[in-house]
């Protein structure tokens, strides 16, 4: 098996790993890395961000005002050093990209324009148009091309950490062009995986968005934290799930129910004033929108389309100019894909699944309990989004944490050796049988999209907007038995070069034991918070009970074990999420 | 429901192991007025046959995988949608001019060879602390490159150059653009470092203005303008080298 032995290997090359890479080769340029990604970096699922990126940018603005934003958002259930830190380096890393040369938006006076956001009291969403991830992609990939330390791993799929003497000390991958395996041996490995949205039916994610880290680190007995916080983005393509960024509202944009009302109003978030404040109406935070949507469509008051029940996301009053400048691939989806010009027409909209606020458990440093393994970016667990992330936390939440896990694990690698290349290599060996195995099995009997239906269609029914036990239950037993069945998962290509099913194959196994982390993490939450919703008696946050990360451990062949720990807690007390008018009050009294 | 009827998709097949040609297949699949081809590729691979291999990622035309030709023409096939493509059958093939990897995959190498050559990062024109903040950067100054920063290197240009089809080494038509977007922004002053690429034999004088690259381009970058704007800053260069003393680039 080839065998490259570097410093650093970082898995995944979105918007994290690849501004860890930069991290590293900008601050130990003898320090070699290996960038690995099962796709060419600039298909990373960063690409689809739209919306924007925070920091706090106008004079009016504070760092205290997007903590306090963050901590409500999240329920409380934030690590507030986290935060503050958070918070503190947003700007910096922008200011960074764009020294980079990333697109932003501009204002007229040459400074970078920002836009007004769900759940932020000020307008501090840095923006390209509605290609922000996009462009953030481009100019971290392009960026990375200056340094020579930094050896790209293109098309080459993470099928297992190398764990020894207690700490990770590689990866194992197939180059997927051959199919062959590689080990790369290193002395760290930072996660940049990226998030797990697959695990559900109707989602925004691109079909690349597996959760393999998070599973990865799972299997190696890393805890998976607070993985029953799952976000349902509001306004999403019946049918499909794509997304309409969360700046079709910050534009103006309004909801409407099949009466034409605005229905946000009804669920505490009015007043509904023509241009709506923010952390009001439509600039709510996400969890409260899907939340809101799912009251309307019990009370039968959303519109039945030919993909389900919808509402509709009205921009026809911002006019077709300022559609074109500032929302124009919104524009262009919906021209193209639903036949709609939104300058005319309102579009039809419902919640998807977006992003996963849980992941690998990690230390404000990024580090998780396995000695060596980092991990950035939405795999990771590093504690800003709580139980409900504010849009547009997470792009900037690539930045300042992928540099972090770069200087951290540079600094890590800097005082360890590398470990016998021997034993690694017979663990990769190992691990590489067991990887075969699935091309070669015989009596196998079940398809791998079958399977991958039937979990996507659990998760949706049992594990979504509102969940009950009953519900959970019924998905963490239908997960059992299709983990059962994924044993006999059997394939029709049984060649090495580009077998993209035998990759689809790994990757079921990497989103089943993910999906089992979230049902498992949500059964045992006993509380509502956050886009965690209960209805069977658990309506309420219970501080006492549950202000605490869950922490979900792998055990083969048996159900996760649910654990759970600390809350880091500095200068906010669990208080009420106050949106809407009750917000100048809250101000008020404050 | 959505309607349901369905459609023939020919695939051109081909596998480095078992073929030495490739050969055409032929699936039935339902479709229902939005499936776009991607759908349809991912209902064979699901349904039908798990052997054929292509890219896809996003569904949305921004992450680049999925391009390949589509009834002779390049396109994303998730951008494009079965109910154009009627009564069928519709014909799939690997996006042309590229070495096939395996049924609808190309070889992305040499393009991404070709994208790492060009220098395509800011080269400042006066360096910044990141304590000064952001350079500034007009609205009127951003529009003059932002159109050619929207490429998603999805290679379409190239599989629609006949240029590149003739000439594998010919830089193209996208990496010329992302050249061209450095170039225009107000913020660079690498340009001189990029001149050796355009003026190269295989560099912008290449291309013969068909302008087929920009017809296919699904994000309307227009790289035949970037190129026709590469062409005059690569013929100012050459005269301004008989006019010396030492002139420094424009």
């Amino acid at each position: 098996m080839d065998t490259f032995t570097v410093d650093i290997a970082i898995v995944g090359a979105g918007g994290a790993g690849l501004r860890a890479a930069i991290a590293v080769a900008e601050s130990h340029p003898a320090l070699t890395v290996a960038l690995i990604s099962k796709v060419y970096p600039m298909r990373s699922h960063t690409v689809a961000a739209e919306g924007g990126a925070a920091a706090v940018t106008l004079g009016q603005d504070t760092l205290e005002d997007h903590f306090h934003d963050t901590v409500a958002g999240g329920d409380w259930l934030c690590e507030q050093d986290v935060v503050e830190y958070f918070v503190g380096h947003a700007r910096e890393e922008l200011v960074q990209l764009e020294h980079w040369g990333c697109p932003w938006s501009r204002r007229p006076d040459g400074r970078a324009n920002v836009r007004a956001f769900g759940g932020m009291k000020t307008e501090r969403t840095w923006f390209a148009a509605d290609r922000t991830g996009f462009h953030m992609l481009h100019t971290l990939f392009q960026t990375s091309i200056r340094y020579p330390s930094i050896r790209r791993f293109d098309e080459h799929f993470c099928v297992d950490l190398i764990v020894e003497g207690g700490r990770v000390q590689g990866v194992l991958v197939i180059e997927i062009a051959s199919g062959d395996f590689r080990v790369i041996q290193a002395k760290a490995v930072i996660i940049a995986t990226g998030g797990a949205g697959r695990v559900f039916r109707e989602n925004t994610n691109g079909g690349i968005v597996t959760g393999d880290g998070m599973a990865l680190a799972y299997r190696h007995g890393v805890p998976l934290r607070d993985m029953e916080f799952v976000q349902y983005h509001p306004t999403c393509m019946p049918g499909t799930g794509l997304l309409f960024t969360e700046a079709c509202r910050g534009e103006g944009g309004f909801l409407l129910n099949r009466a034409g009302y605005r229905y946000l109003q009804d669920y505490g978030l009015g007043p509904a004033e023509p241009t709506p404040r923010n952390k009001a109406m439509e600039l709510g935070p996400r969890d409260r929108l899907s939340q809101a949507y799912w009251h309307e469509r019990q009370r039968g008051r959303t519109i039945s389309a030919p993909h389900g029940e919808v509402v509709h996301l009205d921009l026809r009053h911002l006019g077709e100019a300022r559609l074109r400048e500032r929302l124009p691939q919104i524009y262009e989806l919906a021209l193209r894909y639903l036949g709609i010009d939104p300058s005319r027409e309102p579009i039809p909209v419902l919640p998807a699944v977006h992003y996963t606020m849980g992941g690998i458990m990690a230390d404000g440093t990024t580090a998780s309990p396995l000695p060596g393994l980092y991990s950035a970016g939405e795999c990771s667990s590093i504690g800003i989004h709580g139980a409900n992330r504010l849009g547009s936390n997470s792009l900037t939440e690539l930045l300042v944490f992928g540099k972090v896990a770069g200087l951290e694990a540079a600094r890590y690698v800097n005082a360890t050796s590398h470990g016998d290349a021997a034993s690694v290599g017979a663990l990769a060996e190992a691990s590489a049988a067991r990887a075969l195995e699935l091309l070669t099995r015989p009596r196998a009997t079940e398809r791998i999209a079958t399977l991958r239906r039937e979990m996507a269609k659990s998760m949706e029914d049992g594990c979504g907007i509102y969940r009950t036990a009953a519900t959970l239950q019924s998905t963490c037993n239908r997960l059992a038995e299709l983990k059962q069945r994924y044993q006999r998962v059997g394939l029709d290509d049984h060649s090495r070069p580009w077998n993209t099913e035998w990759l689809l194959a790994i990757e079921l196994g990497y989103l089943l034991d993910v999906a089992q982390a979230m049902a498992h993490s949500a059964l045992e939450r006993r509380e509502s918070r956050g886009c965690h919703q209960r209805l069977d008696g658990f309506e309420q946050r219970d501080d006492a009970g549950f202000l605490r990360h869950s922490l979900a451990f792998y055990r083969a062949d048996d159900v996760p074990r649910i654990d759970y720990g600390p809350v880091k807690i500095t200068r906010s007390q669990p208080g009420t999420r106050v949106y809407g008018a009750a917000t100048e009050a809250a101000r008020a009294h404050g | 429901m959505a309607e349901q009827r369905t459609v023939e998709i020919q695939v051109l097949r081909y596998h480095p192991q078992h073929d030495e040609q490739p050969a055409w297949q032929s699936y039935k699949i339902p479709f229902s007025d939005d499936t776009s081809v991607l759908q349809g590729l991912l209902y064979i691979k699901d349904e039908i046959d798990g052997t054929l291999s292509f890219r896809w990622s996003c569904r949305m035309a921004i992450c680049g995988s999925c391009g390949m030709m589509i009834n002779g023409k390049p396109q994303l096939s998730c951008h494009t949608f079965l109910r154009d493509l009627l009564p069928g059958p519709v014909r799939i093939e690997a996006l042309a001019h590229f070495p096939v990897e395996r049924d609808l995959i190309v070889s992305a190498g040499g393009f991404v060879g070709k994208l790492e050559s060009i220098k395509p990062y800011l080269l400042p024109r006066e360096p910044r602390a990141l304590a000064a903040g952001e350079y500034l950067q007009t609205p009127e100054e951003l529009e003059r490159y932002e159109q050619f920063s929207a490429c998603i290197n999805c290679m379409l240009c190239y599989a629609a150059c006949p240029e590149f089809g003739l000439n594998a080494d010919f830089v193209g038509p996208g990496v010329l653009a992302l050249l061209h977007r450095y170039n225009a922004d107000s913020r660079d002053g690498g340009r001189a470092e990029r001149m050796p690429v355009l003026n190269a034999e295989e560099g912008v004088w290449t291309c013969m203005a068909v302008g087929y690259c920009s017809e296919v381009c699904p994000k309307r970058v227009d790289p035949a303008h970037a190129v026709n704007q590469n062409k005059a800053t690569s013929a100012a260069d050459y005269f301004l080298r008989f006019l010396g003393p030492k002139r420094g680039p424009l």
